[in-house]
């Protein structure tokens, strides 16, 4: 019903019609093609970025999958991923620890190479690179945690004894040997896959794996009153009364030692 | 239109000007393809290092880099500011472009273009309809759905479906699936829209069209006069839309070939028996006088069917 005044001529209409069929097309299109923008986001844990890659959301707004760190990788340990075959974004740059690891070059060839700096230019010291985070993830199959001195992780580390170190401990097995234990420090690891390509067993102890999924977060209220106390030179709190600790004893629940509690659960009469 | 529209196209030209003749720029085309598809190939085939990369950022001998600026532009508004050697290597590219005409990059350059030139080629061979029929600004919608896509996702959207970019680095790094995707388009201008990838959908294709609306290197049609309405370069031109204004304009009017969606692939040159078309820069507008046509052959039966 045309408005009073306003003679609508066909040509309006068509042009009309026609800008709102091609702006529905367009919204359709551009919901499936943000379908599959989100969908590419989602980089398998076992594909590991090239050295001083962006976080995953913004590398994948700067890569523009040229292939020119892969081409300058001198050990062939990067690779584009192929359509339908890599579960990993077509055509960005990636690497599979377990296959071949980041050799770790000084002049970090990759980052060199990368024209748009989805691999940041501004990691000049390939230590501070921080690829993912290895995690010893199988401490009921890994050799050293059974007792066993295999420790190759450990001496492949291109940081070791800081990123891995081998931590001793009571081997409560045989009663009188040590257990050494294999211990990643985050704050030291690369995420170079080194020991992941090396662990001896037919599918590694030790992997290589996002930092998002290899760590946790300290809460940014936490403090360790042990480091504020030495930070400060002694007690935060003046006047603070150092109580004595609880052992194990008679007078205590510790059904362990003779003359303890029993616990109110087991008392006849306490509903069990 | 003359008897001649029924005779197949571009057999008169072929008699006249012989077959090399008639498919020199088509031949000049396919060698430009594989020039530049063998100087990305020969590093990876024979570790003879010219140019590394692919289409979408490649360093060329070590110091000229080169990235494709539609890609960056996703990146910009993906929210991801470039380094200077990319940008470099985009303005470059922008500026030759701009200069030879930006779909120059389409018909000697894209790798896809021999696909959708082949799919074409078995079309007109098989006589099919020519289907679905978006309109040629559809390539902008995409385009301008695209760079919505990218600011909104934050990832450079069109590189996840780019057969461009897709099959060059198939055919460098390694093709995964890629070929079923190439086949797709050859299906889909075969059989579903003639000349549908490239003429109404592609957004690289519509992005290179705008930036080289004022370039150069352009094709007119100075010998218009000597036009027989043979239709050939109707039925060769895979943007054949742009081809009416310089041809059938009224005497007075420009002869070039202005509109950004021509690719300056030359075969309406090719397949011109009486050469109405020839390549020449924007500016020379001259006009063969129509005081010395070329005579009009008789026209001929109509092919037997």
């Amino acid at each position: 019903m045309p408005l009073a005044g306003t003679p609508l001529s066909p040509q309006r209409r068509r042009f009309l019609q026609d800008s709102a069929r091609a702006a529905g097309g367009c919204v359709v299109a551009g919901s499936l093609l943000a379908f599959l923008a989100r969908d590419a986001r989602a980089l398998p844990a076992e594909a590991l970025r090239p050295p001083g890659a962006l976080p995953e959301k913004e590398f994948l707004s700067a890569c523009i999958r040229c292939g020119l760190c892969v081409r300058d990788c001198p050990y062939d340990t990067l690779k584009l991923a192929e359509l339908g075959v890599d579960a990993v974004a077509t055509g960005t740059p990636y690497f599979t620890a377990r296959e071949v690891p980041c050799e770790m070059c000084d002049d970090i060839p990759c980052v060199a190479a990368c024209p748009t700096g989805a691999l940041d230019p501004g990691l000049d010291n390939i230590d501070d690179a921080k690829m993912g985070v290895a995690v010893l993830v199988d401490q009921e199959n890994c050799l050293n945690f059974l007792g066993l001195r295999c420790e190759v992780c450990y001496r492949v580390c291109p940081a070791i004894d800081e990123a891995i170190t081998l931590e001793t401990s009571h081997n409560p097995r045989s009663g009188h040997h040590a257990i050494f234990a294999p211990t990643v420090h985050a704050d030291h690891c690369t995420g170079c896959g080194m020991c992941e390509i090396s662990c001896v067993l037919p599918e590694a102890a030790i992997k290589v794996l996002p930092v998002r999924l290899a760590r946790g977060s300290s809460a940014d209220h936490y403090r360790k009153g042990w480091e504020e106390k030495d930070a400060n030179g002694g007690p935060l709190v003046d006047g603070l009364i150092d109580l004595p600790d609880r052992l194990p004893g008679p007078g205590t629940d510790n059904l362990a030692t003779p003359g303890g509690f029993a616990p109110s659960y087991n008392l006849p009469g306490a509903g069990q | 239109m003359s008897a001649r529209a029924h005779m197949p196209v571009g057999h008169e030209a072929i008699e006249v000007k012989g077959w090399i003749g008639a498919h020199k720029f088509l031949l000049l085309r396919r060698t430009s393809q594989l020039f530049f598809l063998v100087l990305f190939l020969m590093g990876p085939w024979l570790g003879v290092w010219i140019v590394q990369g692919t289409l979408a950022g490649s360093l060329t001998l070590g110091v000229l880099p080169l990235t494709d600026p539609f890609i960056l532009l996703q990146s910009s508004v993906a929210g991801q500011w470039p380094e200077l050697t990319a940008l470099i290597g985009g303005l470059i590219v922008l500026a030759a472009y701009g200069l030879i005409g930006g779909r120059v990059f389409c018909s000697w350059v894209c790798p896809i273009n021999p696909v959708t030139d082949a799919a074409n080629w078995l079309h007109r061979r098989l006589n099919l309809p020519k289907g679905w029929q978006p309109k040629r600004s559809t390539r902008l919608w995409v385009m301008a759905t695209v760079l919505v896509v990218s600011s909104l996702t934050g990832v450079i959207a069109w590189e996840l479906i780019n057969p461009i970019t897709m099959l060059h680095r198939g055919l460098i790094f390694g093709m995964g699936f890629v070929w079923a995707m190439i086949a797709a388009i050859f299906i889909f201008d075969l059989v579903v829209s003639r000349h549908g990838w490239c003429g109404h959908i592609c957004p690289v294709g519509a992005f290179y069209g705008l930036i080289g609306r004022k370039s150069l290197l352009r094709v007119s049609a100075a010998n218009r006069a000597a036009c027989d309405d043979c239709m050939d370069c109707y039925a060769v031109c895979p943007e054949n839309q742009i081809i009416s204004p310089a041809l059938k304009g009224k005497p007075g009017t420009t002869p070039m070939i202005l509109s950004p969606d021509c690719t300056n692939c030359g075969r309406c040159i090719d397949v011109c028996a009486v050469d109405v078309f020839k390549f020449t820069h924007r500016f020379d507008d001259h006009v063969a006088a129509p005081s010395d046509p070329v005579p009009a052959p008789e026209p001929r039966a109509a092919r037997p069917i």
